[in-house]
């Protein structure tokens, strides 16, 4: 499994690999938002853990396509999948979606601050909004392992796998959002919504897992 | 160690490909399984490699005690299953550590391997930058690097030059010398001794 995280590792370093295209994304969306929102600095942070969250939500969209499919196109998968037991399976798909996870996601998460300033938000706004990120956006990249799993065969399933699991990573979204809030706003509360959004993640940790190792299996 | 196949049958897109075929592979055996395109000689392969499951029949590798076993099959796709973006050598370490191997004994090093298929020059190449011939023969170092007594081989020297092809002839005799099994899918002459054939594909019409 270690060698497997260190084999992602190395081919995202290397060029071609279109790991930080995510980044990019996530860049582009919030820089333009103050120019469309217009100068109203209160309305930026007021709506500013959202617009992260909603930012880091659909960066980490793209690209899932490709978790397991660049791995089919060189026959890569077929040899993962042959002879494996469920077990092993499993691990394999747990690896691949938590080194995908560190390569794409984990870069966002790290620019959070930095773009939390673009949106005049609070020092404490903005730690809390990366640190909900932190432990929220993982449970989007279990998901998606499940779609991208499902869409392995399809050429161009990029789309598709954002519109697949997008109803599926909505929770994430409302607690991410909702444990921010709570941080800065008064009344709300922050721990709720936060430990649900840690049980969101460790749940879909496993039942993400369990379902796209299956699902490849079904679809070799 | 043996690979037992009974009363395969195949459907794909609703005609048959085969049915009723039987294999029976003993230590040391090999297998080439000839026909022409589409008459599903990889589709068998992948089948042998439980990839695919027969709409017929079962496809088994028995071990000596009578279980059924994981870890003693190679499979060698049409596809090399390496990363562009890797060296030769860090592809074929990644495989060696991935792969459990059937037996401990039997396995040479990472560099033995690329010497045995002529390519230790090679090595510290992206392997995105090799030619065909050379990418299919990284791809036949693999089977080297771990122990695996059966080899499931399609098109195995597709794109080797003469000389690579026989190179290959004499790894897999080695390697059927040593007790392995081989099946080998293949329209081309392999030049191996004593391999039994499989012909798919007799009596549809051409």
């Amino acid at each position: 499994m270690k060698a497997l995280i260190a084999r992602e590792f190395k081919i995202a370093m290397r060029a071609g690999s279109g790991a930080l295209t995510g980044l990019l994304f996530f860049l582009a969306v919030i820089a333009v938002i103050p120019f469309g929102v217009g100068p109203d600095m209160k309305l930026l942070a007021r709506i500013g853990p959202a617009i992260l969250w909603i930012g880091a939500l659909l960066a980490s969209l793209l690209g899932l396509d490709r978790l397991f499919q660049i791995d089919r196109e060189d026959g890569s998968l077929d040899l993962m999948l042959s002879g494996q037991d469920d077990l092993s399976l499993s691990l394999i798909v747990f690896a691949k979606a938590l080194s995908h996870w560190l390569v794409t996601v984990l870069p966002l998460v790290v620019a959070a601050p930095v773009l939390g300033l673009i949106m005049n938000m609070e020092p404490l706004a903005i730690g809390a909004a990366t640190l909900t990120l932190l432990v929220g956006t993982p449970a989007i990249t279990f998901i998606g392992a499940v779609g991208a799993a499902v869409t392995v065969a399809l050429p161009r399933g990029g789309l598709l796998v954002s519109v697949l699991i997008l109803p599926l990573v909505i929770p994430v979204l409302i607690f991410g959002v909702s444990a921010t809030l709570g941080a800065i706003e008064d009344p709300a509360p922050f721990l709720a919504p936060f430990l649900i959004l840690c049980a969101l993640t460790l749940f879909f940790a496993v039942l993400g897992t369990l379902a796209a190792a299956f699902t490849l299996r079904e679809s070799a | 160690m043996r690979l037992v196949a009974e009363g395969l049958g195949m459907e794909r897109g609703g005609t048959e490909l085969f049915s009723g075929l039987s294999i029976a592979l003993e230590q040391g055996e090999g297998l080439a399984v000839t026909g022409s395109n589409g008459t599903g000689k990889s589709t068998l392969l992948r089948i042998l490699a439980q990839l695919l499951r027969p709409s017929a029949g079962s496809a088994r590798i028995i071990r000596g005690d009578g279980a059924d076993c994981h870890n003693a099959l190679h499979y060698l796709g049409p596809l090399n299953a390496m990363k562009d973006q890797l060296t030769a050598s860090e592809n074929l370490k990644f495989w060696s550590g991935h792969l459990a191997p059937y037996e401990r004994t039997g396995a040479i090093d990472l560099h033995e391997a690329l010497d045995a298929v002529q390519l230790a020059h090679v090595a510290e190449i992206p392997f995105g930058y090799l030619s065909t011939g050379q990418k299919r023969r990284i791809a036949i170092a693999r089977l080297l690097c771990v122990h695996r007594p059966v080899w499931l081989v399609d098109e195995p020297t597709s794109g080797l030059d003469a000389t690579s092809g026989r190179l290959f002839a004499t790894l897999a005799a080695s390697h059927l010398a040593s007790g392995g099994i081989l099946v080998a899918a293949t329209h081309l002459p392999l030049g191996i001794d004593g391999l039994k054939s499989l012909q798919l594909g007799q009596g549809a019409p051409a």
